[in-house]
């Protein structure tokens, strides 16, 4: 058979009868060597769009991806599905309420977000916290990372087809939500830590409940390490998928596991302490390798470090207050206002006017479990923020996709969105 | 602006922080003395330095290059349009917006800020883009979000809103939310 023949023959084959009538595609014309194992050059390749509606892009992440047969050539991540105006809103809402708006940001570590945000507030008004509120912030974060790593475990089990493990990492995140939902009264979007402090004093029976769920999370971990550490068809996934070099992740500002991963040991809670980290004994979790399984070794044994600060919070948390006694910052006890004028007219000017920041401007870094949390705060003497700049880690991190994805299957792809760990919520604030 | 030496700060200089009598980070000290215009300031404990926004992406190559600042954490932009109180650096000419990058030095262990001033009527500044990779997005949210435009960036296009949004949310005179609406029944204007 010619080559024009095959060719009307696939062009035959190719036409389809519809009701908008006939449905044409081009045919091919390229010949085929089939011996010597090489194609012919074949420029052509395809653009594809990859969510913004897909099942494994965590939330509405769309990627361009230009593909040669099933390889990625180029990636490029398109955003702003998510961009509900946040910086905006945190223009209009007083430092009071600024809680709630950064703890909607990166959803999966609200408490991350309230710190950095209640951390550059205080710098602007120069408050020292109480010890007592310290020790809670760390221990409430490091619950967070546990609750947000184990999410990623049970989103990362599923993007790659381990779907059990979907399961079992929901079941360890669920009981650091209920004792999250014990100490702070809700499951997510806390609004805990506030300026000057906290909301309220740990309730009753805090240390037991929180034992009993750093015992659950170290077997549950010790069950996922047993299920996947060694599991060949795991390796066969992540090994080796997404390679990233220290330089590339420093020059596109990875931070946070993808940073460790390539060997550099980089954790701002060591590098430079905030709260009590100085204070308390863990590891930073880092690898050689750089690719997707590494960043979910380092995420897997992240969980053990935080059950680790967790279980020292326990054991050494100070008496004392949970936040500042200034009246200017925290309102006052619910009792005192029945009995005392000056304090039912601070409570009413706190919660109406808020209180005044002294003009200045600050930056001020926190790890998150997803990498370097930044607030950029410009205040000019009012109760609200002239700039209200959140650096979202998943907003750097997923820049590093365009050196990770290309020269991967379009399968590695997904199992390499899925080891940046991003939160859209963040990424498009 | 001219070469302003910090030792001789403005007498009516209202914050306390920025009438430092000498340049105590080295760091700083060194931009001022290598980019003359160049003020440094101390911000709460972290260095601060002013620079004139022609040479932002000259003064960040310095940095990277010389003074091993390894990773830039975070670019973007304030609008000064509707301050009550705005902070007065002496020897920096305040203008309507400011682009605002920060570095880090992995090895150094320390942060630095750059801050230039950007007019409204002239809103540009050079891109770090091609020194620092990450920038990109970004620079390219400060554009979408302040209309600031970056020279040099390889691919500067609205991010987070639609491409055809017309105005620049995070400006102080840009109003989003505020959509003109009829009501039914409603009287014509009078």
């Amino acid at each position: 058979m010619s080559t024009t023949e095959r060719d009307l023959r696939d062009a035959a084959r190719l036409e389809h009868q519809t009701d908008e009538g006939a449905q044409e595609m081009q045919p091919r014309r390229r010949e085929v060597v089939m011996t010597g194992g090489i194609w012919p050059d074949d420029d052509e390749t395809m653009i594809i769009n990859m969510g913004p509606q897909h099942p494994s892009t965590h939330g509405v992440l769309r990627i361009m991806m230009e593909l040669d047969g099933e390889t990625v050539v180029r990636a490029k991540p398109v955003i702003g599905y998510l961009h509900t105006g946040m910086e905006k809103t945190g223009e209009q809402l007083t430092y009071v309420q600024g809680g709630t708006n950064v703890t909607r940001m990166d959803y999966l570590a609200c408490l991350s977000n309230e710190l950095v945000f209640a951390l550059a507030v205080e710098n602007l008004l120069d408050v020292e916290i109480p010890e007592r509120a310290v020790w809670m912030r760390m221990m409430l974060v490091e619950l967070q990372r546990m609750a947000s790593h184990l999410l990623y475990q049970a989103a990362n089990g599923m993007d790659i087809g381990a779907l059990s493990m979907m399961i079992y990492g929901w079941r360890e995140r669920e009981q650091v939500l209920r004792l999250l939902e014990m100490i702070t009264g809700l499951r997510m979007n806390h609004n805990f830590i506030r300026v000057g402090g906290l909301a309220a004093d740990l309730p009753d029976g805090w240390q037991a409940a929180t034992l009993e769920v750093c015992d659950a999370v170290e077997a549950g971990v010790a069950e996922y390490e047993t299920l996947l550490c060694d599991n060949p068809i795991w390796q066969e996934r992540t090994q080796g998928v997404g390679v990233i070099t220290t330089e590339q992740a420093l020059a596109f500002g990875a931070t946070g596991p993808i940073l460790r991963s390539t060997g550099f040991p980089w954790d701002l809670r060591k590098a430079q302490p905030y709260l009590a980290y100085d204070a308390v004994d863990f590891e930073v979790i880092y690898t050689d390798n750089g690719d997707a399984y590494d960043r979910f070794l380092i995420r897997l044994f992240e969980i053990l470090e935080s059950v680790k600060i967790v279980r020292q919070c326990v054991a050494r948390m100070p008496e004392g207050d949970y936040r500042v006694q200034d009246r200017k910052v925290t309102p006052p006890p619910r009792a005192r206002i029945d009995e005392s004028m000056e304090a039912l007219i601070h409570h009413f000017k706190l919660f109406t006017e808020g209180f005044k920041v002294p003009a200045g401007e600050t930056y001020v870094a926190v790890e998150s479990p997803r990498g370097e949390v930044g607030c950029y705060l410009v205040s000019d003497g009012s109760p609200k923020p002239v700039r209200l700049h959140v650096r979202g880690a998943s907003f750097y991190n997923l820049q590093s996709m365009e050196v990770m994805v290309p020269g991967s299957m379009v399968a590695d792809a997904v199992a390499v969105i899925s080891s940046i760990d991003p939160v859209m919520g963040e990424v498009d604030r | 602006m001219s070469d302003a030496t910090p030792d001789a700060p403005a007498p009516d200089a209202p914050a306390p922080d920025a009438d430092v009598p000498a340049i105590t980070d080295p760091v700083a000290a060194a931009v001022v003395a290598k980019f003359p215009g160049s003020v440094a300031v101390e911000s709460h404990g972290q260095s601060v330095v002013y620079v004139d926004r022609a040479s932002l992406r000259a003064v960040t190559e310095f940095l990277r290059d010389q003074e091993r600042f390894t990773q830039c954490s975070d670019v973007t932009a304030v609008d000064h349009a509707a301050d009550l109180e705005r902070v007065a650096v002496p020897g920096v000419a305040p203008e309507r917006f400011e682009v605002v990058v920060n570095l880090l030095s992995h090895p150094r262990n320390r942060r630095i800020r750059l801050v230039a001033e950007v007019p409204e009527a002239d809103p540009v500044v050079p891109s770090i883009t091609p020194l620092f990779p990450g920038a990109n997005f970004p620079e390219r949210e400060a554009f979408d979000m302040f209309g600031v435009e970056f020279e040099g960036h390889p691919d500067l296009t609205r991010i987070l809103l639609p491409d055809d949004w017309s105005g620049h949310p995070l400006r102080k005179d840009d109003h989003p939310a505020r959509i003109p609406v009829t009501f039914k029944g409603d009287p014509a204007p009078r």
